[in-house]
């Protein structure tokens, strides 16, 4: 396959595209804008739809209602401005609607610098809107993971009638990587899938369609909806986590990272490894749902100690690895935030202190 | 015998309203559906609900629609219009909805000149949730959140939609209408009606506004909001055609 050389924004708005994305709609934030720039560019050559909205919260709203017709749709944003399209996703959320959400994350809290940053981990797993709904969130380290989790996420999102979460760094956003791009999903399947999916989620009896509601309340009593998500997530706790383990079958410090700052501690872990340090890494590939079971199967008779690598304080990763171990393996931390790139030297000094204890 | 009157296709069988007695909405209701059978649509129709007393509408009646967050409505709309160009959309909102918190996306589908249909409940108040100031609450005229009545001073002046829309270059068709009478009731069809003819035609971006009362908010009876509304709410809000095109 060819191989092309892309930033990481404009990478993730191809691949969107080869996934089947006709309808995008954004508003510029810093450092997202490649993404709603290339749609522009590139849409009217597929066929497809570009909205530059007037707000985060109307882009949400409309790449909601493209969804109800059975396109498949995303938008972006970065932080400050995922928040705003909280309501919209909360409502997709609801509504059981396949949406795609890039997350560009910058500095935090408030506007924040414009700088790549890990500040928005909790706004990704914990439910950002009301209602305390969850998304399959991804969390790739590479433009190549970009590119690859972006086309996929289409095909996750319709499975699940869920909403997605591609969770990136301004990194990874703005980096150029060499990358092998997914062959274009063809437009006569995207067409039977859009006809499909529309008898599926349109609610009235046109065409002789008996009249329903796309997740009915009365379907299980007035509980019925929410109860149904809840078996759903709980269901993906088996089948759709995704982790790698990177040398940690004789680790002695085992790193807990994601992203961007995976992708660096990796690097440190070369490093270390050539020094005689049994350094290891935990790295999900997805954060929700969270996978729990290769932190909490971590020996503590073996694991001195989990360093927790994040360009995030407070760090946020570390919650979730700290409840799977249930606190047995100690925990320390080599962090940045504000939009600062962490430093490889200060995880191997960490590492090393760690060790050398 | 010939029938030569029944209730619209679109209207469920058995069905009530659920809107308070002397309430407009169910008569918009009506309208819009009998428009729809007259067109010929109504196996084409996507309405867009706004939140608000017309929600009510999405149990009343049976073409395909989804709900929005509130004022959002078009927003969703221009995207279903954009993905299904051959379907006929209309979004049906209420003032608080479509003026106040939905304002920004209202002005920017009608900027865009959006191909879709909004009806436009104006009732001077926030119904569903309980009678609250609304943008297009009359000065002096009493709210829960205004109880000494709306002042200029504190709480600005109503907001005039249609007037607000026609300094855009984009809308085909603004026009405020009323349904408090049978006459006006009758060129408040027409005026659905040729919003969606627009559509049909690919003119863009056509809204109707209707003056409408809310007995309840207003603490008056029906017969009284109608003498309130032709004594003070239509000398504000003057009925009449803003854009056509």
């Amino acid at each position: 396959m060819e191989k092309v050389f892309m930033k990481g924004c404009e990478a993730i708005a191809e691949a969107a595209i080869r996934g089947g994305c006709r309808f995008f709609a954004g508003y510029p934030i810093t450092p997202q804008n490649e993404i709603p720039e290339y749609f522009a560019r590139r849409m009217p050559e597929v066929g497809g739809i570009f909205l530059q909205g007037e707000s985060e919260v109307a882009s949400i709203n409309m790449i909601n209602g493209a969804a109800y017709g059975g396109t498949r749709s995303m938008t972006s944003s970065s932080s400050c401005g995922i928040s705003l399209k909280a309501e919209g996703v909360s409502q997709a959320a609801s509504s059981r609607l396949p949406i795609v959400v890039c997350s560009v994350m910058r500095g935090g809290p408030g506007v924040g610098p414009i700088t790549g940053s890990q500040q928005d981990y909790w706004q990704a797993t914990k439910a950002h809107g009301n209602g305390g709904y969850k998304m399959i969130v991804f969390t790739p380290e590479s433009v190549q993971e970009a590119v690859d989790m972006t086309f996929n996420a289409f095909e996750y999102a319709e499975k699940y009638r869920n909403p997605v979460m591609i969770l990136i760094d301004g990194v990874i956003g703005v980096m150029m990587e060499p990358i092998e791009l997914p062959d274009m999903i063809s437009d006569e399947e995207l067409a039977k899938n859009k006809a499909a999916k529309k008898a599926e989620y349109c609610i009235g009896p046109r065409d002789g369609r008996t009249q329903k509601h796309p997740v009915e309340v009365t379907d299980g009593g007035p509980m019925g909806k929410n109860h149904a998500a809840w078996e759903m997530y709980k269901g993906w706790a088996e089948t759709e986590t995704d982790v790698e383990l990177y040398m940690v079958d004789d680790a002695e410090l085992v790193i807990s990272a994601y992203g961007i700052a995976a992708r660096i501690a990796k690097s440190a872990i070369s490093i270390l490894r050539a020094e005689g340090y049994k350094v290891g890494l935990v790295r999900p590939k997805r954060v929700f749902p969270f996978p729990e079971k290769a932190f909490a199967s971590l020996c503590p008779e073996k694991v001195k100690g989990i360093l927790d690598v994040e360009m995030s304080m407070p760090p946020q990763l570390a919650e979730d690895v700290n409840a799977a171990t249930k606190g047995a393996i100690p925990m320390d931390y080599c962090l940045t935030t504000y939009g600062v790139i962490l430093n490889r030297d200060d995880i191997i000094a960490k590492a090393k202190e760690m060790l050398d204890k | 015998m010939e029938k030569i009157y029944t209730r619209p296709s679109t209207i469920r069988e058995g069905a009530t309203s659920g809107f308070c007695p002397g309430c407009m909405h169910s008569t918009v209701h009506k309208l819009v559906a009998e428009v729809i059978d007259e067109l010929g649509i109504a196996n084409k129709v996507m309405t867009v609900w706004g939140v608000g007393c017309c929600i009510l509408g999405s149990g009343y009646t049976t073409h395909d629609s989804f709900g929005s967050p509130h004022g959002r409505a078009c927003a969703m709309a221009s995207a279903y219009k954009r993905c299904n160009p051959d379907e006929i959309v209309y979004s049906y909102q209420g003032d608080g909805d479509l003026a106040s918190i939905g304002i920004a996306e209202t002005i920017y589908a009608a900027n865009r000149g959006e191909n879709f249909t909004v009806i436009f409940i104006n009732n001077s108040t926030y119904g569903m949730t309980g009678g609250q100031m609304a943008p297009t609450t009359l000065v002096g005229q009493k709210a829960t959140t205004a109880p000494k009545g709306r002042d200029p001073q504190q709480h600005g002046y109503p907001v005039h939609v249609c007037e607000l829309l026609a300094t855009l270059q984009a809308p085909a068709y603004l026009e405020r209408v009323t349904c408090l009478d049978a006459k006006n009731v009758i060129k408040t069809k027409a005026a659905i009606k040729k919003a969606f003819q627009n559509q049909i035609d690919g003119k863009g971006f056509s809204l109707v506004e209707i003056m409408s009362n809310c007995p309840t908010n207003w603490g008056m009876t029906p017969l009284e909001t109608l003498e309130y509304m032709k004594e003070h709410t239509l000398k504000e809000f003057p009925l009449g055609v803003f854009r056509d095109r």
